[in-house]
């Protein structure tokens, strides 16, 4: 009978420790982003390294400043929301409210299948069909332009088409379920009334399941702000404001590209770049938070 | 108010634009598969994944890299499992409602929103520098373990949640003690539902690359011998992902990039396929 005590205890205590590897490893993981990440703040200086934007940390008198950096992180993931949300979430009504059984599972599969292809495969393919794409583009825009420095199409543009593709799966799925989530009665009401089935979508359907949809909104935030690989390949390999056809680096270019190398003072200003694009992570975090709970509010 | 034929026109435009974006997804599904194909199968063939590249010998190959793979699934899911299956136990079975499990459920959910390349920074600063493993198939593989816990996690929950209480207070009322219980009838009640968490973690880890880049390395060599097996994990390996990156940037060698490509795809296709026949055998065990 002791024995069996014993392994009762023994197997709880053991499912506990499990429990709590996640709190260690997020206190453990933010506790190293501050600690690697705050150095170079204090040696180069908050004001020079956030804000400004000449980055040239192996020049003779390096000048390390990120603006430009946190710049093209911030328009690429706004940009590539602008255009993802709003076909993520037609593909999503698509699904919920007017495909039939066969017709949705074909797209819910193709979905689910663009969400698990590993992001170096959008990467590869960013590089072989858009970049050549764009550097036409760049050809004919700037054929007069001898002040443009010409990129070969690795350019923002490239980089916000692969991260819209990418965000798309994120968007679909939370939208799709929220959508389905609304009940059936809204939309005989809203039928009865006299509404076309397009109007009952609209103006009831879509707004009844807003905050399952902003939650799918805020993940594909944290997806685009946090996406490296693909955006590696296809971005470029210059540090520049964050133009249509300019070649930029976004926070999380910055490190895949130069970590590998960088020492000293370098190595550590890498290191804030991943403090910088971890707040932000923290932040849309937070938002999620707030978003789930609006949701369960909605229901109840 | 509105005239009726313009609102006829209006719903129009917006079906039209709805049908246009569910068919845009699923034709870059199949634009993405059939591009992918036509310029990597024909690299595809027995020697490719049989050997290693080697300029001396003339082959071009990855079979270093899918064993480097092989073994960081290995390494990463015989810890990550019973992690993630003890963790859920301990959150549905065990633990009362109070701030302990807010607490780690809002830990659970960070680590979901993470990042990949943070991941990264802080295998490559922890586990590679602090605890001196520098980069090898270990560093990566612990790297790995808290980016895929959570899901592991997620779905044993959700399986334990699917059995019935009536399974938990028959066993308790005929006298067994709980984890007892637990071992004989909740995990075998919710093996479909684990399994199929643990399928999706090995996707993640065979899709994944910015967390492998600062911690496993990119060495493409076989390991020889049995000893050589036991201390590759020691040891610098580039997995599939992490070849492929480097074969379309620094190698240029887009031929080997695309073959790669078809053996990540085809993998993938398969693990999602996996997870959704057991998903469905998952339905059906409970609807009886």
């Amino acid at each position: 009978m002791k024995r069996k005590a014993f392994i009762e205890k023994t197997a709880k205590t053991l499912c506990e420790l499990c429990a709590v590897v996640a709190i260690f490893a997020v206190c453990a993981i933010t506790i190293y982003m501050f600690m690697k990440g705050a150095p170079a703040l204090k040696e180069v200086g908050v004001f020079d390294l956030l804000f400004k934007t000449i980055w040239k940390p192996t020049a003779s008198e390096p000048s390390y400043g990120i603006g430009f950096i946190i710049l093209a992180s911030v328009v690429g993931t706004t940009t590539a929301l602008i255009l993802g949300v709003p076909i993520g979430l037609l593909a999503a009504v698509y699904i919920s409210e007017m495909a039939g059984k066969t017709t949705g599972n074909i797209v819910r599969t193709a979905i689910e299948l663009l969400a698990a292809i590993p992001s170096v495969i959008y990467g590869l393919i960013g590089m072989m069909v858009l970049n050549p794409i764009m550097f036409r583009f760049e050809q004919i825009i700037f054929e007069d332009d001898s002040s443009h420095q010409f990129t070969g199409g690795a350019n923002m543009l490239s980089a916000i088409i692969v991260l819209t593709i990418m965000i798309l799966p994120t968007v679909i799925s939370v939208s799709t379920s929220s959508l389905k989530a609304v009940s059936d009665t809204l939309r005989a009401a809203s039928l009865a009334l006299g509404a076309t089935k397009e109007q009952t979508i609209f103006k009831a359907v879509i707004p009844a399941a807003k905050s399952g949809i902003l939650t799918g909104v805020v993940l594909g935030t944290g997806r685009a702000l946090g996406e490296a690989m693909a955006i590696t390949m296809v971005a470029g390999g210059a540090v520049n404001i964050p133009l249509p056809f300019n070649s930029v680096r976004t926070l999380t270019t910055q490190i895949v590209s130069e970590m590998g190398y960088a020492q000293g003072t370098h190595r550590q200003v890498l290191f804030t770049v991943g403090l910088v694009l971890y707040i932000f992570i923290m932040i849309v975090n937070y938002a999620l938070l707030r978003a789930r709970k609006a949701g369960i509010d909605d229901v109840d | 108010m509105m005239s009726i034929s313009r609102r006829k026109f209006i719903d129009c435009i917006l079906r039209f634009l709805i049908y246009i974006c569910s068919t845009f997804s699923v034709l870059l599904l199949l634009g993405i598969i059939g591009y992918v194909l036509i310029r990597g199968i024909s690299e595809v063939n027995i020697t490719f994944i049989t050997s290693v590249t080697s300029v001396l010998k003339g082959t071009v190959g990855i079979a270093g890299n899918i064993v480097n793979t092989l073994l960081i699934i290995l390494i990463t899911m015989i810890i990550a499992t019973p992690i993630g299956v003890g963790s859920a136990i301990y959150l549905n079975e065990y633990a009362r409602p109070g701030r302990v499990v807010t607490a780690i459920e809002y830990a659970t959910e960070t680590l979901t929103g993470i990042p990949s390349i943070i991941f990264g920074l802080f295998g490559m600063t922890f586990f590679g520098e602090k605890l001196g493993l520098g980069y090898s198939l270990l560093t990566g593989s612990l790297t790995l373990i808290l980016m895929v816990l959570p899901l592991i996690t997620r779905n044993t929950q959700e399986a334990l949640k699917t059995v019935p209480s009536s399974y938990r207070n028959g066993a308790i009322g005929l006298g067994s003690g709980k984890w007892h219980m637990i071992r004989t009838i909740l995990l075998p009640s919710a093996m479909p539902g684990i399994i199929t968490g643990a399928i999706l973690a090995i996707g993640r880890i065979v899709g994944e690359s910015a967390a492998l880049l600062f911690t496993a390395g990119s060495a493409k060599l076989l390991p020889k011998g049995i000893s050589g097996f036991l201390a590759k994990p020691f040891q610098s390996g580039g997995t599939l992902t992490i070849q492929m990156y480097l074969s379309a940037t620094s190698e240029g060698d887009f031929e080997t990039a695309f073959g790669i490509a078809v053996v990540l795809l085809i993998i993938v296709l398969a693990i999602n396929l996996a997870t959704k026949v057991l998903t469905k055998r998952f339905d059906v065990t409970r609807k009886e």
